[in-house]
């Protein structure tokens, strides 16, 4: 545990003491705004942020996590750093999940920056809560499935655009495979809705928890980071 | 202290190293020569649990670095060739985070980093980003994460290369100021380096150990000799025996092709008058001489070839 952490503790000061942090931030910010307004600013708006996290979850997550994680795993192999921790008494799981915990903490951040606009949809109408704990419940399971995603990409290879491109690309393919159900039809549809990011996520903007939801969100951040492990272990046998 | 018996090691088709056995007591610097690509690295890599071999085993303080990797990786210190640096750290960030993954308990961590910086010199750039720091100097921060746990094993693969020639006289005398507390094994392809630091040394080339001995011992038995081949049909007792009665050869040894025929190599003193001799002796005795030369990359050439790439 002491590993994990030392291991999360040195991401993060990398995070705040270089720009990225600050951009994923700011640009995460930006673009909820934008979503914000419009879903609030119509005639007979909802006083809800339904709107708000269904659109960052689908525009934002397939983007912001995967350039979160391409340096974590392909700078390490680039520098020769990866020989240094492989060669440290650390075991793999420990790096990753380390690594991992550094991503998820500054993105996690970054989401709950997002509830100045709670506050100001508290100053001016009285919001049902119950949509927005389990909105927020459901965007953080949802951000640690998609850095899982990002990690593994990053532990592929040593090149960072590389990484966040198969990142997105991975993440991308979970998040829109719903929309091809309707023309495959049959058990593929139905498989095709269970894998789907986004088809899981639809219930929680609605105020519903479904334990079934949120195991779907941890087996798929599980898996990844199985994967990510398994590939960064796979180096020692090449 | 450390034990490697017939590591081999492919890549894909290739062998990077062949049937590389060897052993280094405590406390002792151990030099591995050769010429780039001989598996120097590769032999480092799985030492330190980087890689596993192919076939073959290698143990640390008796823990085998495959099935016992863990406990093993405990007790090595390794600086690789391009030295493994977070140049977005501070030196100090960088050494107690190498401290504490390798599990270095806090106060302990804090003494010996404070023993570290004075042992290779970096008092003044302790709060400096590793970014800034010039080649000689993150090789020392290089070689301060290396001992910093206090290892009994100390792995260095040209620890030299790159730097400055004071920064290498100094780097030197730090190696050999560690050797007795930690038993090292170090890597270069500089001969007069071994010399220097090493108190044995295993020449290694394509991949296969050519010979261990003492850099002294290692010097006069090559002072002046030369290797020759012979190929010759004849009884192999009597051409043994008539080779070594020659003035001047040293050793012969010889390898059984059936049919009489036998490859024999001629361990013999430097100079043509000697394969003139050798020729005149098989021709004498009336036995048929096939081929004879001098062996190429042999032992004396690669000493040969390391001593004229001499860089310091």
């Amino acid at each position: 545990m002491r590993i994990i952490l030392s291991v999360a503790y040195k991401e993060l000061s990398t995070y705040v003491t270089s720009p990225m942090a600050y951009v994923v931030a700011g640009v995460f910010l930006a673009l909820t705004g934008v979503f914000f307004i419009n879903t609030v600013d119509q005639p007979f708006a909802l006083a809800s942020v339904r709107g708000l996290l269904g659109n960052t979850a689908f525009f934002l997550m397939p983007l912001i996590p995967p350039i979160m994680t391409m340096r974590l795993l392909a700078e390490e192999q680039k520098m020769g750093t990866l020989e240094l921790l492989m060669t440290a008494p650390v075991r793999d799981y420990e790096i990753v999940i380390g690594k991992f915990l550094s991503s998820f903490i500054i993105l996690a951040a970054s989401i709950f920056l997002t509830l100045f606009y709670v506050f100001i949809l508290r100053f001016y109408s009285d919001p049902d809560p119950g949509p927005i704990l389990s909105g927020y419940l459901g965007i953080l399971l949802y951000s640690a499935s998609t850095l899982a995603i990002g990690l593994l990409a990053s532990a592929f290879t040593g090149n960072q655009i590389v990484a966040a491109t198969v990142g997105f690309g991975i993440i991308l393919l979970f998040s829109v495979v719903s929309n091809v159900s309707g023309i495959v039809g049959g058990a593929a549809a139905t498989i095709l809705e269970h894998i789907s990011l986004t088809s899981h996520y639809d219930a929680f903007t609605r105020g519903v928890i479904d334990t079934s939801d949120i195991l779907y969100y941890l087996i798929m951040t599980t898996v990844f980071l199985f994967l990510t492990i398994r590939t960064l272990e796979s180096r020692r046998w090449r | 202290m450390i034990e490697a018996s017939h590591l081999t090691k492919y890549f894909g088709d290739f062998p990077a190293i062949t049937d590389v056995s060897f052993t280094a007591h405590r406390g002792e610097i151990l030099g591995f020569l050769g010429p780039n690509a001989a598996g120097k690295t590769t032999t480092m890599r799985i030492l330190t649990g980087f890689m596993p071999p192919t076939s073959g085993t290698a143990s640390i303080a008796g823990y085998d670095v495959v099935s016992q990797s863990l406990e093993a990786r405990r007790r090595i210190g390794y600086l690789p060739e391009t030295v493994p640096l977070y140049t977005d750290m501070k030196v100090k960030d960088y050494l107690h985070f190498m401290g504490t993954i390798r599990g270095m308990e806090a106060t302990d961590l804090q003494r010996r980093i404070s023993e570290v910086v004075q042992i290779c010199r970096l008092e003044d750039y302790y709060s400096s980003h590793i970014a800034k720091l010039s080649k000689g100097f993150r090789q020392r921060v290089g070689v301060a994460q290396a001992i910093l746990h206090e290892p009994e094993v100390l792995v260095l693969d040209e620890p030299t290369v790159g730097i400055d020639p004071i920064q290498v006289v100094e780097t030197r005398q730090l190696i050999k100021d560690l050797g007795g507390e930690h038993t090292i094994i170090l890597s270069t392809h500089i001969l007069p380096e071994v010399s220097m630091i090493c108190q044995r040394v295993i020449i290694i080339h394509e991949g296969q150990i050519v010979a261990v001995d003492t850099p002294q011992a290692l010097a006069e038995r090559l002072e002046g000799t030369e290797r020759i081949q012979l190929e010759v049909v004849g009884p192999t007792g009597q051409v043994v025996r008539a080779l070594r009665a020659v003035q001047g050869v040293q050793d012969v040894t010889f390898t059984d092709l059936g049919d009489g025929r036998g490859i024999y190599s001629v361990m013999s003193r430097r100079g043509d008058e000697m394969r003139i001799a050798l020729a005149k002796t098989v021709v004498e005795h009336g036995w048929g001489l096939l081929r004879l030369g001098a062996v190429t990359m042999s032992l004396e050439d690669i000493f040969l070839r390391l001593t004229t790439t001499e860089e310091a």
